[in-house]
């Protein structure tokens, strides 16, 4: 049968991989997104920056506090994940009432400037992180060599968006924020501390940025531009998958991520597009997204 | 039950001022509800009867005046903190959620304290709920997103339930059955305070009537001179 297409399975399980490891990417980062759009109404500009600088708290945890990654798969999020709550209590907060390009206006800006200072210092060559060691190595399967870190990531970011989709939709704490994100006055109403809530989501959703961050470090090296690069396609992951959908922005992040990767051993002129081709097509069919919902 | 004096008001609104944005709506409204009353608001469109509600449950933008429930002032403390306090909103949009079940609508609200009704206690007031606990909160009839906008405030233990214009676009049989559903609230002891454009419904129900106008209440007839008083209160609702 591969014979038939002219190509090696190689080729095209190998694709597949990086197709699966770009998904996963996607997937949490489109996830994040999708969660903070829905609470606060913000499209997150930043969000980009946060996963990089997720990236660069791995690295210097590993650097001067000899924090391994496993460390930093906890203390990234958290670190990054302090520092939106600051953002959002000081300035996020204030934009709410007001159109959406003011929110993207300012994580923009923000978005800019934390890159500005991460080039500055660091330069945009990229700095190295190493493979833990217990995930180093891989596996024959066969038909492809299947390295053990990037098996650790497609499953680490499923569990991630398995746990994230469980926690919003089938939990207590998931009912006030899907509440919340309909009616926040009357959620407060009923007495639930609702700016509280939206700061702590903002928190979990920059968090969700820095983790993927960290996952992503072994991979593509510590870059300040890493998360400029990605940011764009994942803007397009969410607008496929439908703004604020939780669901559609994970099935969507991996599907887009294989759709990629198969695009680079079918037609490799269409790789770096297929994404917007796709968008184009959905936002003309279905304005609101594959999975998302009408006002 | 309630600890609270007899002749001690539940609830005491003075000089009650809101403002949406520009528009300036109440203009210093001032009524009192006393514990395990039916309390109604009777009035025009416009009057001011709806941000009388919201203003006591503390989500309208703008408040000045003073609304002391159970000896706390309200109007500084945000809506949140005034529900933990004992205070329910049922709002006459009914505000179910269409991104939860039925049974996540009615479980929503936190219980803020003891004395709340049991889900089961609920359901036999409203057995229809019953039956849809899986159903998305908004694929309801209309009658029955009313009874589960009632129903999920009863869980929480407040005493004191705002209940805005519960009856509004109902068959007569589901009006019917929410009228029987007040009375036995009252019954339990709730403190009830009702806005109400069908005055011939809250007459079977209220203990007293206070009538609306810009802003300001003009009138306060107890239920029993209301037919005395028919004349007057048609002429005040220009019915």
């Amino acid at each position: 049968m591969f014979e038939l297409l002219g190509i090696s399975p190689q080729a095209l399980f190998g694709q597949l991989l990086i197709g699966l490891i770009n998904g996963s990417f996607y997937a949490m980062l489109s996830l994040g997104l999708a969660v903070i759009f829905g609470m606060l109404n913000i499209i997150n500009f930043t969000h980009g920056a946060q996963y990089m600088i997720g990236a660069f708290v791995a690295w210097y945890a590993l650097q001067y506090f000899g924090l391994n990654y496993w460390w930093s798969l906890l203390i990234a999020p958290i670190v990054v994940g302090a520092f939106g709550i600051v953002l959002e209590r000081t300035m996020l907060q204030r934009l709410y009432k007001l159109d959406h390009l003011y929110g993207l206006l300012l994580t923009f800006g923000i978005a800019l400037i934390l890159q500005g200072f991460f080039l500055n210092e660091f330069g945009s060559s990229g700095l190295p992180y190493p493979i833990p060691p217990s995930l180093q190595g891989g596996q024959n399967l066969g038909f492809m060599f299947l390295p053990n870190y990037r098996a650790w990531v497609i499953v680490f970011s499923l569990v991630v968006c398995l746990v994230t989709w469980y926690l919003i939709e089938r939990t207590k704490l998931g009912s006030y924020l899907r509440a919340a994100t309909e009616n926040p006055t009357l959620v407060q109403a009923f007495g639930i501390n609702v700016p509280r809530m939206i700061t702590l989501t903002y928190g979990f959703g920059v968090g969700l940025a820095a983790l993927a961050g960290v996952l992503a470090a072994p991979i593509y090296r510590v870059n300040p531009l890493m998360g400029a690069d990605l940011i764009i396609v994942v803007f397009a992951v969410v607008v496929i998958g439908g703004m604020g959908s939780i669901l559609g922005s994970v099935v969507t992040g991996f599907a887009l991520g294989i759709i990629e990767g198969l695009t680079k051993v079918f037609y490799p002129e269409a790789s770096n597009t297929v994404i917007f081709v796709i968008m184009a097509i959905v936002l003309l069919l279905k304005p609101a997204g594959l999975f998302g919902r009408t006002a | 039950m309630r600890e609270t004096a007899v002749g001690q008001p539940l609830l005491s609104v003075k000089n009650l001022h809101a403002w949406y944005g520009e528009s300036h709506i109440l203009h210093g409204a001032e009524f009192e509800i006393y514990p395990g009353e039916v309390v109604t608001l009777l009035g025009r469109n416009g009057a001011g009867k709806t941000t009388t509600l919201k203003s006591i449950m503390g989500i309208v933008p703008k408040r000045t005046g003073s609304i002391i429930f159970e000896g706390t002032e309200l109007i500084d403390l945000p809506s949140n903190r005034i529900a933990r306090l004992g205070i329910a909103f049922c709002p006459e949009e009914r505000g179910i959620f269409a991104s939860l079940d039925v049974e996540e609508n009615l479980l929503l609200p936190p219980q803020v304290k003891n004395g709340g009704l049991t889900v089961d206690q609920i359901f036999e007031l409203f057995p229809n709920l019953k039956e849809r606990l899986r159903s998305q909160g908004t694929k309801l009839s209309g009658g029955e997103q009313q009874m589960l906008a009632i129903a999920r405030i009863l869980r929480t233990g407040a005493q004191l339930l705002l209940l805005d214009e519960p009856t509004e676009g109902l068959a007569p049989v589901i009006i019917q059955q929410i009228g029987a559903t007040i009375r036995r609230l009252k019954e339990r002891g709730f403190t009830i305070l009702l806005v109400e454009q069908n005055f011939r419904f809250a007459s079977t129900l209220a203990d007293r009537h206070y009538v609306m106008e810009h802003g300001r209440i003009i009138d306060m007839i107890p239920n029993a001179h209301l037919a005395a008083n028919m004349d007057k209160l048609h002429d005040y609702l220009g019915v």
